[in-house]
């Protein structure tokens, strides 16, 4: 993975120390927080419901197991003891001190981590595939495109004020693992006569008006990738509406202007930019790519597992996926345990998660946007061992993308934007369906929980989506079915009225009995639901 | 305190700004002040009678004046390029970067605060119109000399 | 009644007006009257507050009431870890938000 040099090294340091002195500036009374709050919201420091928050990047979901152990020291010495993993593959803390943050990001600095740009008008962390880099059917490794976007983005000085918040996500696969196109901007690359470069996205998103991007682009060469985007920024951060704040994402300029001429305008900008030379020699993302190489793979291992132990053969079959590489697998560890609030991870489990990568995955691990974590490079022979040790922390959970598995952001019982609380109601769903065996018959199954609008628990995306609204001061629930963040991206469609909260469980537990009535061999939940349409499950929901 | 803060050799246009608008029709004018709605491609056409463009932040929020000054700059505008209104000391770097090179802040800055923002950041990541060395540069010099 | 709240600028944590001085107990919370706004501007500018605002609540024998879900789930803690409440010892606590 990514190894800083002295210049990154030197950056987020001079980071620390400008972040220091405005946070002394703040507490001293020279900045106001109005004046502070910009500034402490790119360092990711939020004022949540109950205390100040903070978000620390995860770039495109990788971390190595001293840098693991890093977050569960946080959250250890500075927190509660625990802390969240999110929907943009990072995580945060919800107990934090203003007066330690300085010191917290200096903590986080010793192993080439940070927290800037994880908040604020900026462009945020860049995500991407968790499997990058292991899968068979990528084109090519998504991270040092992602890296040499991370560095270009972070502190650019044009584009520290834009109209909104900006989420790019890079993805190499024709499956899409990452939502890539709910994002602001979506990169895919792929391959044209033997030659990789990026198929550009644009104007997606979640939130109010969900929009699934269009193309702007089907190829940027790789010498023309900084340039390209930094004209469709460009473009955004100059005409990106600014009088209305649910209307400043550039899924909004984009479809008040139209694809075709949105994309006009940003060649037009990449044009005149191309002549600048801002774009890196072709070096420099070799250089990179360096640090993504494949690890020394042993060659000649078993490929056969020993499925001798009923309870370790299900979570290989629903929470191993194939690796690229013979004798090898993928493990997916669920921080979904049954009636558990997801996402959440103690100190100790962050520890146990960083002792694993170490001994077994190549020092590597990664984060999901479904908040679940990764060991992307084990020994099939390991398999064993990894699961037994996961058990013992509650982390053994064999439910990856079943009805259990779900996505819920903080909702009420942390947030300040909350209408709903979110985690409440996957643990009653989850607790519904505790039934492992239920829960595998049902299959896959994405249901997603947002506590507000803002769609951080990515609810238009759920084939099941769950919505928190305030209504007269009590909390409701509406549900939306339909929407995928995959390759087949859909946005869900509403049922009608809302439901209470155990109402809502129930309606859960009724359109899976549809599906089930309805489905034929070999149907997931979503495509009974493209095929037989809404009526069905509103009839039971409603009738 | 400072309530003007110049990085040019020249003195201060003194010329007082006139409108975007008024600019267009007024074929004299040698100082020009635009608002964050303002295209400021539409003055390239007349760059070289230009000496003083002062950008206006009516909030520190909004982000556009960036675009328009590296715009300018971009064009090859050389004279004076001051953010005025709502500029905030922690922005100076940035602007900086954009192409700015003089500031005339709503509230004075603190001369310390200037001091030490200027000197915090010893590499950047982009090549922008300031004409410093981005980190790749400075990672690849045997590619990028010239 | 109309309570005062807020958070305490360098620790974050939620406090309430309490008559002279702030309060990490919404119990010891007192009515604002129609001095709540002053109160939160002088109190901010003296920076032993960030992000003051009013609320409604009602006055029971436990102390203020806050009208808003948010502002009880505010005043005790996240109802999904009882542990981390104000009231960790009192498994009840979390039925007074509801
Ligand atoms: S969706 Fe709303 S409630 Fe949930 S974390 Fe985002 S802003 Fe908060």
């Amino acid at each position: 993975m990514y190894r800083y040099d002295q210049y990154d090294q030197s950056i987020v340091e001079a980071r620390v120390a400008e972040f220091r002195d405005q946070t002394a500036r703040r507490l001293s009374g020279a900045l106001t927080e109005d004046q502070f709050k910009p500034l402490r919201l790119t360092n990711g420091l939020y004022l949540q419901l109950h205390a100040y928050m903070l978000r620390v990047a995860i770039p495109y979901g990788t971390l190595s197991g001293r840098q693991m152990r890093m977050l569960a020291h946080i959250a250890r010495k500075y927190d509660r003891d625990y802390g969240h993993f999110t929907t943009r593959q990072n995580i945060q803390y919800n107990w934090i001190k203003l007066e330690d943050a300085p010191d917290i990001l200096a903590e986080l600095a010793t192993v080439e981590m940070h927290a800037i740009q994880t908040s604020g008008n900026c462009i945020r962390n860049i995500s991407s595939d968790q499997y990058a880099g292991v899968s068979a059917d990528e084109v090519a490794d998504p991270r040092p495109w992602a890296e040499l976007l991370r560095q270009w983005s972070s502190f650019h000085p044009e584009f520290s004020y834009l109209p909104r918040k900006f989420k790019i996500a890079v993805i190499a696969s024709p499956e899409d693992r990452a939502a890539m196109r709910l994002h602001d901007i979506g990169i895919e690359l792929v391959q044209r006569d033997g030659v990789v470069g990026a198929r550009v996205f644009a104007g997606g998103g979640m939130g109010r008006t969900p929009m699934v991007a269009p193309e702007i682009r089907d190829f940027v060469p790789e010498s023309d990738l900084i340039s390209y985007v930094e004209a469709a920024l460009r473009v955004y951060n100059r005409y990106g509406r600014r009088d209305n704040k649910y209307k400043a994402r550039i899924k909004i300029l984009v479809h008040e202007l139209g694809a075709d001429e949105y994309r006009r305008q940003v060649e037009e900008e990449f044009a005149a930019m191309k002549q600048l030379g801002l774009d890196p020699p072709t070096a420099e993302l070799d250089r990179i790519r360096g640090y993504f190489a494949d690890p020394a793979y042993e060659s000649g291992l078993p490929d056969s597992v020993d499925r001798s132990d009923p309870a370790f053969a299900l979570w290989i079959d629903q929470n191993v996926k194939a690796h690229k590489q013979p004798g090898y697998a993928i493990v997916n560890i669920s921080l979904k345990p049954a009636g558990g609030i997801p996402g959440d991870a103690s100190s100790a489990q962050i520890d146990l998660v960083a002792d694993l990568a170490e001994r077994y995955s190549m020092d590597e691990l990664r984060v999901t946007h479904a908040q679940n974590l990764v060991l992307p490079y084990v020994r099939k022979a390991d398999l064993f061992a990894i699961w037994q040790a996961l058990d013992d922390v509650g982390l053994a959970e064999a439910n990856l993308d079943l009805i259990s598995d779900i996505i819920a952001c903080p909702g009420l019982d942390y947030c300040s934007l909350a209408n709903a609380r979110s985690i409440t109601v996957a643990q009653k769903i989850a607790n519904r369906f505790a039934d492992p065996a239920r829960q595998r018959d049902l299959g896959e199954l994405k249901l997603k929980i947002s506590g507000c609008i803002n769609a951080c628990g990515h609810h238009h995306a759920g084939h099941i989506g769950i919505l928190g609204v305030d209504r007269k001061g009590v909390e409701n629930y509406q549900l939306s079915l339909g929407g995928s963040g995959a390759e087949d991206a859909s946005l869900g469609a509403i049922t009608g009225p809302g439901f209470d909260e155990n109402g809502i469980v129930d309606a859960v537990e009724k359109v899976t009995d549809i599906y089930v009535r309805e489905r034929t061999a070999g149907e997931r939940f979503l495509d009974t639901y493209r095929r037989i349409g809404m009526k069905p499950f509103k009839e039971a929901l409603y009738g | 305190m400072v309530d003007f803060l110049s990085f040019r050799d020249d003195e201060p246009g003194q010329e007082p700004a006139v409108t975007f608008e008024a600019f267009a029709g007024q074929t004299n004018a040698t100082a020009v002040r635009i608002e964050p709605g303002d295209d400021a491609r539409a003055l390239l056409p007349s760059l070289d009678r230009i000496s003083l463009v002062e950008v206006n932040f009516p909030v520190f929020g909004d982000g556009r004046g960036y675009s328009a000054a590296r715009i300018l700059r971009e064009a090859g505008y050389t004279g004076e390029l001051r953010a005025v209104g709502d500029v905030l000391v922690d922005q100076i770097v940035a602007m900086r970067r954009c192409g700015f090179d003089s500031f005339r802040p709503d509230h004075p800055f603190d001369q310390t605060a200037v001091d030490a923002a200027l000197a915090r950041y010893a590499d950047v990541y982009q090549k922008t119109v300031d004409g410093r060395a981005p980190v790749w540069a400075k990672r690849h010099p045997e590619t990028t000399h010239g | 009644m109309k309570i005062l709240t807020g958070n305490d600028l360098p620790t974050g944590d939620v406090i309430w007006w309490a008559g002279d001085g702030w309060s990490r107990q919404i119990a010891e919370a007192v009515d604002v009257g129609d001095m709540g706004d002053d109160l939160a501007r002088r109190e901010e500018a003296a920076r032993h507050v960030v992000g003051a605002y009013v609320i409604d609540a009602t006055p029971t024998d436990d102390g203020p009431r806050p009208a808003h879900i948010k502002d009880r789930i505010r005043a005790l803690g996240p109802t999904v870890r009882p542990d981390l409440t104000l009231k960790p010892a009192d498994p009840e606590a979390g039925q007074w938000v509801i």
